[in-house]
């Protein structure tokens, strides 16, 4: 499998991309919605023009049309053929690359036993679930066996258990064939699952290339941290591993436990929306309960951004609006806050 | 399973039963005013049947078909071409377009005395009639089709290595089916009433033409007979195009 390498990549909407992306490497190109991450994978396909260059293992394709550039492109609605069934969508690429029947026969036979959709081949586009439609989609796209695969925001449409079901078995389907490729997603939580390395892009711009959990403690600038949800960062000086499978640490003068990796604990964070917010003091174990006083409160249209703060240390947390005004919460009121043990990453 | 369904296909008769009954017995007992242009039903039947045994009728009635199939077929493949090249390349729509858009509105029968001044009274001109009467509405269902097609399918397809004649011979024309066969089973209707219109006024053979003999020798059961033929040809060539836009499409859409 190849390695990509766009040097110096603008066109209306990005600007100046250099970026490299490693062999049979899974990239998750993450931002919000304008960004330009459609945007760059169109550039790399060559559906779009472009100035500066892209390198296939070190040799430029820029001058390569689209049907020559080797790629599977899923694209966010899947696109699949409508009038075509699930055998001949997925079969539709081999058949203009002049293969064999037998050849084809294979091929199909692999598809249907990776994406376990063998039971689809009569039907028509109309008649599958989202499901259905992604991993029949993801057949057609990886059939040809294509160079670098792209995915464009492929789960958007898809209820939150499918879609989590789905990306963990993409990400197994692509890690088993060891194609390189390009995940665009505006969902952090979907980056982090689904990426080796994720590029943060926001305006055009890529502003970060790094591992999921360097890019959540350590982002590189006001936009990436913006973008992620400006998360709260505590540092940590000592721990204690509990036999649970749990770690407790001391973090800022707070008792923090979490999930024990085995790995040393230096850091853990948490995004504001993640934190639980109570006038009164909540039922249940006072794992991870705290308790501070609110010295700012900034209103938006159904959310409202505080400042929480005890002892040590300063808490941002993001609550509904709704539930700020029926607990009648407001600067200077003293509330309980709970850091949940699933929403906590270490580092 | 509803055990009075095979009474529902004839209720749908019902409707025309009554129709022949009630024109058969106005027109027998004289009610309606101006009754001698007006022949019962029955009449009419015999007249159709007379008509065919003779062969007038067949003569006439394969002379107009031989014309529509010949003028509707050659009308429609070069309106589905042409609109397939405009509908895909925006150069060729935005050149021919112009052009097209100031010839469509010209109705096919506004042709005809510039072509019989040009081809003459032979069978070339009410072929040429409908070509252009089928030409123009078939070529703008193709292009609304084709450029209707989703984009992305497209680039799809781009993407898994097809060429522009793929594209277009396996994607945007299959896909613009639906739209095609609006304009052909509207047009199959339009050619046979342009047909009749036609042979009326300038060609001396075809249905229309023994529709306007009939008319000067009031033989008002002679043109009922040819109006029911026109009426029936209408149906079952709209009919077919419905039946064929189901058989390529019905599965998908």
């Amino acid at each position: 499998m190849p390695t990509i390498e766009l040097r110096n990549v603008s066109n209306f909407i990005c600007r100046n991309i250099s970026l490299k992306i490693l062999n049979g490497e899974l990239l998750v190109l993450l931002g919000p919605t304008g960004a330009g991450k459609t945007t760059l994978l169109n550039i790399i396909s060559g559906l779009t023009p472009y100035e500066g260059s892209i390198l296939l293992d070190g040799k430029p394709i820029d001058k390569r049309p689209i049907s020559r550039r080797g790629i599977g492109y899923l694209f966010q609605d899947l696109a699949l053929f409508p009038h075509l069934n699930v055998r001949s969508n997925i079969i539709y690429g081999l058949l203009i690359k002049k293969l064999g029947q037998d050849q084809i026969e294979d091929r199909l036979n692999e598809m249907c036993n990776l994406l376990n959709i063998s039971h689809l081949m009569g039907r028509y586009s109309k008649d599958l679930s989202g499901g259905e439609k992604q991993r029949v989609a993801l057949a057609r796209a990886i059939a040809p066996s294509p160079r670098i695969l792209m995915l464009d925001e492929p789960f958007n449409s898809l209820d939150v258990k499918t879609r989590k079901y789905l990306r963990i078995e993409f990400r197994n389907i692509i890690k088993k064939l060891g194609i390189t490729t390009i995940f665009v997603t505006h969902d952090f939580k979907e980056a982090e699952e689904m990426g080796d390395r994720l590029a943060v892009i926001e305006s055009g711009r890529l502003e970060q290339v790094a591992t999921p959990q360097v890019i959540f403690f350590s982002p590189n600038g006001y936009k990436v941290a913006d973008f992620l949800g400006a998360p709260n960062i505590f540092d940590c000086d000592n721990y204690e591993i509990l036999d649970n499978g749990l770690v407790k640490a001391s973090c800022e003068g707070l008792t923090i436990t979490t999930v024990w990796d085995g790995e040393k604990i230096n850091k853990i964070a948490i995004s504001p929306d993640d934190i639980y917010v109570s006038g009164n003091e909540p039922p249940g174990p006072s794992i991870n309960r705290f308790k501070g006083t609110i010295v700012e409160e900034i209103s938006h249209n159904s959310v409202v951004n505080i400042t929480i703060k005890t002892k040590s240390k300063e808490i941002f947390a993001r609550i509904r609006k709704e539930d700020f005004i029926s607990e009648n919460l407001g600067a200077g009121s003293d509330v309980f806050f709970i850091l949940p043990l699933r929403n906590l990453r270490g580092v | 399973m509803n055990k009075f369904n095979w009474l529902k296909p004839q209720w749908s008769i019902l409707p025309v039963v009554v129709f022949f009954g009630v024109w058969e017995v106005v027109a027998r007992f004289r009610i309606i005013p101006g009754h001698f242009f007006f022949p019962p039903f029955t009449t009419v039947v015999q007249e159709f049947y007379h008509l065919t045994a003779n062969g007038v009728l067949v003569d006439n009635f394969f002379s107009s078909l031989i014309r529509v199939l010949i003028g509707f077929s050659t009308g429609s493949i070069a309106g589905i071409a042409m609109g397939t090249l405009m509908g895909y390349k925006e150069n060729i729509d935005k050149t021919l377009h112009p052009i097209i858009s100031l010839l469509y509105p010209i109705p096919a029968l506004g042709w005809l005395p510039i072509l019989m001044l040009w081809f003459g009274i032979g069978e070339l001109l009410p072929i040429i009639i409908i070509f252009i009467c089928s030409f123009f509405p078939v070529l703008y269902n193709t292009v609304t089709g084709i450029k209707t097609v989703d984009r992305n399918l497209i680039k799809v397809a781009k993407t898994l290595g097809a060429s522009e004649r793929n594209i277009l011979t396996t994607i945007a024309l299959p896909l613009a089916l639906p739209n095609i066969f609006t304009g052909l089973r509207l047009e199959a209707g339009m050619a046979w009433r342009t047909i009749i219109a036609a042979e009326m006024v300038a060609i001396p053979t075809g249905i229309g033409a023994l529709l306007m003999r009939a008319e000067s020798l009031i033989r008002i059961d002679i043109v009922i007979v040819c109006l029911i033929v026109l009426a029936g040809m209408c149906l079952s060539f709209e009919q077919f195009f419905i039946y064929m836009e189901h058989r390529l499409t019905g599965k998908w859409r």
